[in-house]
Parts: structure tokens; sequence; C-alpha cells
């Protein structure tokens, strides 16, 4: 019992530090340049990076379950231009909205069933879904950006209580994801098969079925990412976006999901996605190049990595 | 041990004969193919990957990965013209500081993964995003060109009939083969990745092997981004970026497994000739290079399940 109060406490020791860590940026920057604190920039470090944070939470449950997937960059921008031709080409927008989420899952339970039936290691399937799904993409639509989207369309311009919708689904997915998680037979089957197969297997857990449900749900959220996405500006690039797997692995280890497995919620992959944007858009107003952006994003990865390495090692 | 060297001779069978498959496929399919001039330029295109091929074996025979060779050779393509053009050093002072950088960067992969015990997977991905990261930052994604003409000779010359870099490519390929091989070293390789705990309390020099495996990756790659500069002469910051996906899939299309434990040398070298073929008779037949990669995906999925598949049948 103390254990897992121990253990409460530091997992959320990480997000109450991202928390800081956010604020004190947010200061620092702010007295800097105060226009980085004006609504509009705000606005756009929150909706343009949100559709990140919604793909960091179904990367967090990947690596949650011991698993990682380099190929969500490239399912996303597959999904984005799928929705971006169903509505060109005459569909209900409600199915270009939908589509990418059946899609996305359908895709992500196939590598789910190569990663645990076939024992495809995780970062080999995805690695070649990666440069299956990129080729195939540019292959396909000969790298022509999508135009001409209708009205209507734009999910990600729309407001309510005049909160951008990208900033709700944010919200809402977190919380959805962290109950999911939390309080469902299968977010604990998911710890389960991440700490220890052998033991979720002997406990009458099915590693391969929780595997590929979690990467079909993962495939699913990476379709709501897709739409939001999409749907942010007047035209669909159709290339995949170069590194976005990258910066969406980041934001889940950063967010304190241990990267051996097991250990981590999705509220922290969510602050640090916010904190990695905000990171990119101080880099502006600090007057640095952001050339440099990937460079900090390194060494975030590897200083937290190091941190997570360091704190088992303690803890035995 | 019977039974390892029946896979090993089992997966280089069928691996011939898809090789003898796919040059008749090809020669039957473009007369341009089988001539002497295509293959040798063939040969040419495929040695920087060839090249980081040959430690990518060793690193993989010990149940690692090395994400970050790409970017590795992308940060020392730039560090050739940045020591030179922008701070005026005589060319070859230039490779050999950039030679050292990749040294130090593949030494740098090697302490993450030894001393910290950070897995290599996650170890190379933050530095694959931290070396990438550099390269973008110092170049500011400028490119350097300008070569003197002296320089091509290595990456578009001929030395007695065959190209430059090929005598440069078989000789580290040799002492790959050598090491790997006929060396104490090599078999430590082999017992690292068939018990990691086993090796270590058996007294092998575990960690000192991975270090040195991980440093001779990062060489290799700075040495193939000389041949790559040479060869386009010119230098920009993406260059190499997913090329550790094409060495990736030679290296487990040559019958290494991706859990460790085993694979050789000659089987990369099959493995390599087999992708390039494929690719350049695709590319013949008129699909793009975007659509390759898509092959390359598929190839290297198919060749893990088939090598899962045998050593399946062998374990029965």
């Amino acid at each position: 019992m103390s254990r897992r109060l121990t253990h409460t406490l530091g997992s959320l020791g990480q997000e109450i530090l991202l928390v800081i860590v956010i604020l004190a940026l947010f200061a620092f920057v702010g007295v800097y340049n105060p226009r980085f604190l004006s609504e509009n920039n705000l606005t756009s470090i929150f909706v343009g990076n949100a559709y990140i944070a919604v793909a960091a939470i179904g990367m967090s449950l990947v690596i949650i379950s011991g698993n990682i997937d380099v190929s969500i960059g490239a399912l996303i921008g597959v999904l984005a231009v799928i929705s971006g031709l169903l509505v060109t080409n005459g569909y209900p927008i409600w199915v270009a909205w939908l589509a990418p989420l059946v899609i996305g899952a359908a895709i992500n339970a196939v590598v789910g069933c190569l990663i645990a039936y076939a024992r495809v290691p995780s970062i080999i399937a995805t690695l070649a879904m990666l440069s299956i799904l990129s080729g195939g993409l540019i292959t396909f639509t000969g790298g022509q950006w999508i135009s001409g989207l209708p009205a209507g369309y734009q999910l990600a311009q729309f407001r309510l209580l005049n909160v951008p919708s990208p900033v709700w689904f944010m919200i809402g997915m977190t919380i959805l994801a962290g109950f999911l998680m939390r309080y469902t037979t299968f977010g604990r089957s998911v710890y389960a098969v991440g700490s220890n197969p052998e033991a979720a297997r002997a406990s009458g857990i099915s590693y391969k079925a929780t595997v590929v449900k979690v990467f079909a749900i993962h495939g699913a959220i990476g379709g709501v990412a897709a739409v939001l996405f999409a749907t942010q500006l007047q035209v669909i690039q159709s290339t995949t976006p170069v590194g976005l797997e990258l910066v969406i692995i980041t934001a889940s280890v950063v967010g304190g999901v241990s990267i051996l497995g097991g250990v981590g919620t999705v509220f922290g992959s969510t602050l640090a996605a916010i904190l990695f944007a905000a990171i990119g858009s101080s880099l502006i107003f600090l007057n640095v190049s952001a050339y440099w952006l990937r460079a900090v994003q390194g060494i975030l990865i590897l200083a937290t990595v190091l941190a997570d390495m360091a704190r088992r090692r303690r803890t035995g | 041990m019977t039974s390892i060297t029946r896979i090993l001779i089992r997966h280089e069978a069928i691996l011939g004969i898809l090789f003898v498959v796919v040059l008749f496929a090809m020669a039957s399919q473009n007369d341009r193919f089988l001539t002497t001039a295509n293959l040798l330029n063939q040969a040419r295109l495929m040695t920087e990957v060839g090249l980081i091929a040959i430690p990518m074996t060793f690193v993989i025979v010990t149940g690692g990965i090395d994400l970050s060779v790409g970017s590795i050779l992308g940060l020392c393509a730039i560090l050739v013209g940045v020591f030179w053009q922008n701070l005026g050093l005589p060319l070859p002072a230039a490779i050999g500081l950039s030679l050292a950088a990749g040294t130090a960067a593949g030494f740098a992969n090697g302490l993450i993964v030894t001393r910290f015990r950070v897995p290599p997977l996650i170890a190379t991905l933050a530095t694959l995003a931290l070396y990438r990261g550099l390269a973008e930052g110092i170049s500011q994604a400028r490119s350097v060109r300008g070569y003197p003409d002296w320089f091509a000779v290595l990456g578009r010359g001929d030395f007695l009939g065959i190209p430059t870099q090929l005598w440069l490519f078989a000789l580290v390929a040799a002492i790959g083969i050598f090491v790997l091989r006929f060396t104490t070293f090599g078999r430590t390789t082999y017992a690292i990745g068939n018990n990691e705990a086993a090796a270590e309390f058996s007294g092998l020099p575990v960690e000192r092997t991975k270090l040195l495996i991980y440093t001779a990756s990062g060489f290799v790659s700075a040495l193939a981004a000389i041949v790559f500069v040479s060869r386009v002469s010119t230098t920009r910051s993406d260059m190499g970026s997913g090329i550790e996906l094409e060495v990736i899939t030679a290296v487990v299309l040559g019958g290494t497994s991706i859990f460790g434990g085993r694979g050789m040398v000659i089987g990369t070298l099959i493995g390599l000739c087999l992708m390039q073929i494929l690719q350049n008779g695709l590319s013949l037949s008129g699909v793009r290079g975007d659509g390759t990669t898509v092959v390359i995906g598929a190839v290297l999925i198919v060749a893990v399940l088939i090598s899962n598949v045998l050593s399946r049948f062998s374990s029965d």
C-alpha cells in the first residue's frame, strides 16, 4: 500500500514538475518579450499543437504496454489526406471526420497483430510501416496539396465557449484516457503487460489481445489527431510532417511514461506536449533560430530518460 | 549448435534463391539491367548503406539497435562543410575532424547504453533527434557546395576500373567478416546477444565490447558521410535521414536475428545486394523513389516473418 502511495506520488511528481517548468517558461519568456503572452500567440501554441498532445495519449498507451510506434507521424499524414479526399469527393463531412478513426484503428490493429501474433518487434514493424505509409502517400498523391475544402469541414476552427475545439479535444481525451487507464480492467492489463508480460500471462491477462487492442486504440486516437491536423488550415499537405513521430514520442517520454513499460500516465504526456509547443514558440520570441528546436527535443528526451534510469536504480 | 547452423544455411539458401529469382526477373524486364556499367553504378549507390550495415550487423547481433546512424551521417556531412568553408581549414583536416566527431557521437551512444543502461532503442532514438538537431542548428539549413575536384574521386571516380568507394567498402566488409567470425571480440558479440547476463557472469568484457561496437558504428557512419558528400559534392543537413531503415532492412534480410545472438556479415552483404537490385529494377521499370521505400518496408516485415517462422520450425 505504501509502495503504491510512493508510486502515485512519484508519477505525480513528474506532472507537478512539468506544470512548474511550463509556468516558469511562460513567465521567463513573457518578461523578455510580453508579446509571447498575447492571446494570439497562446492560442496558436495550443491550437497548433493540440493534435500532438492527442496523438501522444495513444503513444503513451503503446509505450506503457512495453512497445513503441515510430509510424504514427506517417499514419497521421495518411489519415489526414484520406479525410480530405473523402470530403472533396463529395462524401458527407461526418464521414470525412469519422473515417480516419476507423481506418487508423484498422491499420494499427494489423500492426498490433504483427507484433503480438507474428512476434515482429514493435520497432521493426512500425519502422516498416513508416516507410510503407510515407512512401505510399507520396506515390499516391504526387505531393499535391488538397484544397477546395467545403465550409463546415474545419473542425479545428470551431469554438465552444470561446475556447477552440482542439483544446476541448485535448482536455476531453486526456481525461477519458486517464479514466480508462486508471479505473478499468483494460487499463490495468496494459500496465500489467508492460511491466511484466510473463506475470500478466500467468494471471490470466491475454498479452496478445491487450497489445492488439492498445494499437487499435492508438490508431483511432491517431485518427482524431489526423482530423484536427487536417482541419486546422484551408489546405491539407499531402506529405507526412517530418519528424512528427519523434515529437509525439518525446511528449510521452518527457511526460513520465517509462520507456521500460508499465509506468506513466496520460496527463503527463499532454503537459509535455504543451511544454514542447511552448519551447518551440519561445525560441522565436527569444530570437533563437528555430533550427535548434530538434536539438532541444533530443536533449529533453535524453535528460528525461537518464533521470528515469537514475530514479529506477535508486529505488531498486 | 547444429540447429543454429541449419537455420543459417536455410536462411541463406532462401536468400540465394530469392536473389537469383529477382535477378532473372529484373534482367528479363529490362535489358539495361544486366550490364557491367549498371551493376557497378548500383554498387556505387549501395556503398553508404553498405558501410553502415557492417557495424549495424554487430549492433543487432548484440541484441541492440542503432537508430541514430542517419543523423550521425547528416551531422558529419554538415561538419565537413562547416570546418572547410566556414572555418577555412584544409579539406583533409575537415574530413579528419568530421570523422572524429562521428566517432565521438557513436561513443556517446555507447556510453548512454552501457554506463547508464538506457535501452539502445530509446537511447539512439533520442540521439537521432539530437544529432539531426545539431546538424540543422549548426548549418541553419544552408548547404555547402564547390568542393575541389580531387575530393570527387572518392565518390565519383574509379580505381582500377571499379568505383573508388567500393574498395573502401570491401575493406570495411573484410574487417567486419574477420572480426565477427575469427576473433574473441566476435565471439563475445554473439555471447552478449545470446544471453547478456550469462556473458557478464562468465567474465566477458560486455560493457567494453558494446561501447566499442557503438563507437565503430559512429565512425563508419561518418565514413559513409564523407563518401556521400564526395559523391553528390554538396552537404545538406537532411542527408541520410531514413537511411537507418535501409540499413536495418539489409541486416535483417541478411539473416541477422533482430533478437540478437545470430547473424553474419556475409548475410548482410547478400541482403544489401538483394535490396539494391530490387530498388534498381523497380526504378528501371518506372517505379519512382518513393514507391521503392514502400517495397523496402514490406520486404523488412516479410524478412522478419520468415526468420521467425524458420526459428519456430527449428525449435520444434
